[in-house]
């Protein structure tokens, strides 16, 4: 307001030969500076509220559980900031992109980022997530699932804080499994239960699309198997090495092959993604589906609107993910959303501050119960409400503590991409692939080729 | 998607014409054309040349955006790996085929529909009209779903609609092949692009002139015979304009695959290839290579049209 004021006198010209006209002027100069202020304050945020910093965090789309946690967090905060959510594309891989052009261009308006871990090791190396406070890394990571404090993690220091953390179970029919007298107390392995399957003319669902669903699958075969896709690691792309062709590498492609060509996966293996294993798994020949919890709360909301039939989800029984070889214990797929803090935000201190309020215990419950995203933070599991909604809460527990992340890489989506073309479709998948796979990503790397 | 633009033919002064000498008039009316077109042709360069011209420059260096210190240059290594990578050979040629299927389908349909427009009873034509270019109004990521929701094996209709059909049953995946893909991104290209070259056929029919129907009538011509000997050969600029601004369409394909397959089975676009290569894998390098020999695809096909365009012009003129 100073500004338009200060012009107001001058506006007139003293002295000038146009006295006269001067205070009509001035009243043209107020009404205009009147208006200016009132959009400066409207711009602001109405109000006093204008001097409050505003903390934007770019959400991946949910249920609307992280709105209600900001909403929450700016007024705990006492004005000391206030969050404002931007929501990101649907597809991890889309919400990738948009960040990671945004933060190559330096843009100062990104504070909070939910991350999709496979790509938090991409962003770190680039430097666009600030360096997390010492103290603050010793609270976030206390009592917190293993596989999240090491999808959190980049070059051994935590680069982002913890939030939800997912992973896959296997679900079966309980009566499916009892027609096929199957033994779901222990671990099963992939071959049990195309067995089952075959047996009683059901359908095993897994996701055989030609997307990021894909390597969650192959990663958590080839881990359950005792590999891993990368065996060593570098910042040197030139450097990295692939386990594709080990012993684990094979096995996780048999299996592959196994459950593809089993007759036993519906007719579309090759396009079904998490959703299409849900409806598979709802409709009368569901058997056996790796997936994500969500399938949980889709069932019982399905039930509420009608559209499926109470005794479904009933039917529904939940077991750790299939092991590979009998005696293993399986490496299941590990994912969720971890928060970083933008490297060239203006207010990196606050914006660490709001994440810890973010992460609190009983924010992840509530965004748990309300959302159907687990926590990361093992004291949740125990919330008696959190028991009650999730009835499958501690094997969620027990399967996050033994899940093992994806390949962890700021070549991530080279690697990724370099595995989705080998072993798509799933049926393809043979002794060769993890050659060609292996060449194929090393020729990427080494820049010699295009994916 | 921006459109090109023939260039003005050059006209013919006539031999009474003073050589070398401009008159005051046309003079200034050259001046005139240049205050009016300038402002525009600025901003055309500034839009279309300025990012064309970055791009060649950025092909010519090992570029990540994540990685901007390691920039090097590298000259036209990056030519060199698109060029001798057989997934860029794989992508032209499935990009051909969806061109010549799409543009070939597109100009039979269009000069069918063109036809009915003009020949609709004058009380329906505005309904004809309009219900015809509907499809072209359709943003086309949004027609890429309908179709995708239309043929998928769980959300479709199509599979028990056309189960009469040999090959169609409840079971077939449209998706999870490299023809079945390439055959629904082809109905959906062709659904959603065939008004706009109807519109452009319509012009054409338009320009076509009645005396000559009338005389040819009158000497005794089939309705065959007029088609074939009149109205097509008037008409032969409008169709190739046509023809040059869908095949440029089609040659850049993206929307389509990105939603339906993502480049899956093999039907991946030159379209998309670079944008794997320049906003998925974020080689900006690379990218921008894929992107300048697409560029020059574009360019090439928009030069043989136009050189193809002239001769039909005088043969036009010639013979017939």
């Amino acid at each position: 307001m100073s500004i338009a004021t200060g012009r107001i006198p001058g506006a007139g010209g003293s002295g000038s030969p146009h006295r006269r006209r001067r205070p009509r002027r001035a009243i043209g100069g107020a009404a205009a500076a009147l208006v200016v202020a009132s959009t400066l304050a409207a711009c602001g945020g109405g109000g006093d509220s204008g001097a409050t910093p505003v903390l934007n965090w770019y959400i991946n789309p949910d249920s609307g559980g992280q709105q209600t946690i900001a909403d929450r967090c700016s007024e705990e905060s006492g004005g000391a900031y206030r969050i404002a959510v931007s929501i990101l594309p649907r597809e991890s891989s889309a919400q990738r992109e948009q960040l990671v052009r945004r933060l190559a261009a330096n843009d100062a308006s990104i504070d909070i980022i939910s991350l999709d871990p496979p790509y938090i090791p991409e962003f770190a190396q680039a430097g666009f997530l600030a360096p997390v406070p010492e103290d603050l890394a010793g609270r976030v990571t206390e009592g917190v699932v293993q596989s999240s404090i090491e999808g959190a993690t980049w070059d051994d220091e935590l680069v982002t804080v913890p939030f939800w953390a997912n992973t896959q179970l296997l679900w079966y029919r309980k009566s499916v499994a009892e027609a096929a007298g199957l033994d779901m107390s222990g671990p099963v392995t992939w071959e049990q239960i195309v067995q089952a399957a075959q047996d009683t003319g059901t359908i095993v669902s897994a996701q055989g699309r030609r997307a990021e669903s894909l390597t969650v699958w192959f990663n958590a075969l080839i881990e359950s198997a005792g590999g891993s896709v990368i065996t060593e690691n570098s910042t040197d792309p030139e450097q990295i090495q692939l386990g594709l062709t080990d012993e684990a590498g094979q096995r996780a492609a048999e299996v592959m092959a196994l459950v593809a060509d089993s007759g036993v996966v519906g007719s579309a293996f090759s396009t079904s993604s998490e959703d299409t294993s849900a409806t598979q798994f709802e409709s009368e020949d569901g058997g056996f589906m790796v997936n994500w919890p969500f399938v949980w709360s889709r069932a019982l909301s399905a039930v509420e609107a009608g559209t499926l039939d109470a005794s479904v989800p009933d039917d529904y029984g939940w077991a750790l993910y299939p092991a590979v070889d009998e005696g293993t214990p399986s490496a299941p797929p590990y994912g969720g959303i971890n928060l970083g803090v933008g490297a060239f935000s203006d207010n990196v201190d606050l914006a660490y501050e709001a994440t810890e309020c973010i992460v609190s215990d009983e924010n992840q419950a509530e965004y748990m119960i309300t959302n159907g995203n687990p926590a990361s933070s093992q004291a949740v599991y125990d919330d008696p409400e959190v028991q009650e909604a999730f009835p499958m809460a501690d094997t969620i527990r027990e399967s996050l503590e033994q899940a093992a992340p994806r390949p962890q890489t700021p070549y991530y989506s080279e690697v990724s991409g370099g595995l989705q073309r080998e072993y798509h479709p799933p049926s393809s998948a043979s002794a060769d692939s993890g050659q060609r796979a292996q060449d194929l990503i090393g020729a990427v790397l080494r820049g010699e080729q295009l994916l | 998607m921006t459109q090109t633009t023939l260039p003005p033919v050059e006209k013919t002064q006539p031999v009474s014409s003073p050589r070398g000498t401009i008159s005051d008039r046309s003079r200034a009316e050259r001046k005139l054309g240049w205050l009016l077109a300038g402002p525009a042709f600025l901003v055309m360069l500034l839009v279309t040349a300025y990012p064309i011209l970055q791009a060649v420059y950025y092909s010519l260096f090992s570029y990540r955006l994540t990685d901007p210190e390691n920039r090097s240059f590298n000259g036209l290594e990056n030519y060199w790996v698109v060029l001798s990578d057989p997934l860029w050979w794989q992508s032209v040629f499935i990009t051909l085929v969806i061109t010549v299927i799409t543009v070939a389908v597109e100009l039979v349909l269009g000069f069918g529909l063109a036809l009915v427009m003009v020949k609709a009873l004058r009380s329906i034509r505005p309904v004809v009209r309009a219900a015809i270019l509907i499809p072209y109004a359709v943003i086309t990521v949004v027609s890429a779903f309908a179709w995708q929701f239309a043929f998928n094996i769980n959300t479709g209709f199509v599979n028990s609609w056309f189960a009469w059909l040999p090959g169609v049953d409840a079971t077939t995946d449209w998706f999870g092949g490299t023809g079945t893909s390439l055959f629904v991104i082809c109905l959906a290209e062709i659904w959603k692009t065939t008004p706009f070259i109807s519109l452009l056929l319509l012009a054409g029919l338009a320009q076509v002139p009645e005396v000559l129907q009338e005389a040819a009538k009158v000497d005794g011509a089939t309705r065959w015979q007029r088609m074939a000997r009149v109205t097509i050969p008037n008409m032969k600029a409008a169709i190739m304009v046509a023809l040059l601004f869908r095949t440029l369409d089609a040659f850049r394909v993206f929307d389509s695959i990105y939603i339906m397959t993502a480049g899956a089975n093999g039907t991946e676009s030159v379209s998309f290839l670079a944008y794997r290569q320049t906003i998925a894998r974020v080689e900006i390098g690379l990218g921008s290579a894929v992107s300048v020999l697409l560029f020059l695809a574009v360019v090439l096909i928009a030069f043989l049209f136009i050189k193809g365009f002239k001769v039909d012009l005088a043969q036009a003129r010639g013979e017939r």
